[in-house]
């Protein structure tokens, strides 16, 4: 984090020797106000802490539409390009971080429109644990547990299945346990929109997990 | 098999299961040489660049429409002229002209 040292002028210099108090001036940290407001008159280096800070819910939120590391990292960093493009248009009503999780959720949401035709289109190709995880589900629902790795990866393959919006408000909303308010506001989408996606991307989970098990049990 | 369970269930599994936050080594300079390296935007060459591009289509438009301006009225004369062969030029004056022709109207 970049820090400016700031200096005691005169008088409280004067003040200091006379009560012998010892003369420690803890170094002020910017806000992220004053590296915004640097950034905008164009001291680019400023914008180095808000990357640091940031990155880490970017790249949690990457992660949560990419699978491959290398596509989550290009998500990040067109994150962090179009930030700092678009910085001009940050008005500070709201905190930077609300602001950044918008341009997150919609780059992620441009890169599931992107990336779409590459949807697996099967479930042939399930692994072992994911099979024996569906077929204790099916004796034992129960005991088929939610923690396991292989329903991880079986949900893991269902939001690929999904078509982009769906995926994105069943993440947001399901998975994430976010109000249709805030999903409104993060994609730019209507509170109305959002809830109508919502009802056909259940309807479309619904029709993929009929999909996996007539393909598996039928 | 029930499936609104198993929904449930994968659900479950996608919450129990939030991903990493962890940012690769020194993500943040590579960024930083990313928006160095970046031409700084000058609007006036943008703005120049767009004229530039909308010239050529104006130009052909613009082409399109004065020949088939005088061929209309070249077949207009070998055909003599009526009252429904009005002059293809005429139309578009008129066309292009309308909203002063009813301002002035107006005034």
């Amino acid at each position: 984090m970049t820090a400016s040292l700031t200096y005691p002028d005169d008088s409280s210099l004067l003040a200091l020797s006379k009560s012998d108090t010892p003369a420690i001036v803890a170094p002020m940290e910017r806000t992220e106000a004053d590296l915004i407001a640097a950034v905008l008159k164009g001291d680019a280096a400023s914008f180095e802490p808000l990357v640091e800070k940031y990155s880490p819910r970017v790249f949690a939120t990457a992660r949560r539409y990419a699978r491959r590391e290398s596509e989550v990292e290009d998500i990040a960093q067109e994150v962090w390009l179009k930030a700092y493009q678009k910085l001009g248009s940050f008005r500070a009503e709201a905190p930077f971080e609300h602001w950044l999780m918008r341009l997150t959720v919609r780059t992620c949401y441009d890169f599931l429109r992107s990336h779409q035709r590459n949807r697996e289109s099967s479930f042939s190709d399930l692994t072992e644990p994911e099979n024996d995880w569906l077929d204790r589900f099916v004796t034992q629902p129960e005991v088929a547990n939610a923690d396991a790795d292989a329903a991880k990866l079986l949900i893991a393959r269902v939001l690929e299945q999904l078509s982009p919006p769906a995926r994105l408000v069943i993440t947001l909303l399901e998975i994430e346990d976010r109000p249709v308010k805030e999903i409104a506001k993060l994609t730019g989408w209507s509170v109305p929109l959002v809830k109508v996606r919502a009802f056909r991307a259940r309807a479309e989970m619904r029709k993929i997990l009929a999909r996996l098990a007539k393909e598996k049990y039928l | 098999m029930n499936l609104e369970q198993l929904h449930k269930k994968l659900l479950a599994a996608a919450r129990a299961n939030p991903p990493g936050d962890g940012v690769p080594y020194a993500f943040h300079k590579r960024i930083m040489a990313r928006i160095a390296e970046a031409p700084a935007v000058d609007a006036w060459a943008v703005w120049g660049r767009a004229l530039w591009r909308a010239a050529a289509p104006c130009v052909a438009l613009a082409l399109v429409l004065g020949a088939v301006s005088f061929l209309r009225t070249d077949s207009s004369v070998t055909s003599g002229p009526t009252v429904e062969t009005v002059d293809l030029s005429q139309h578009f004056e008129t066309t292009m002209l309308a909203a002063v022709n009813e301002s002035e109207e107006v005034w």
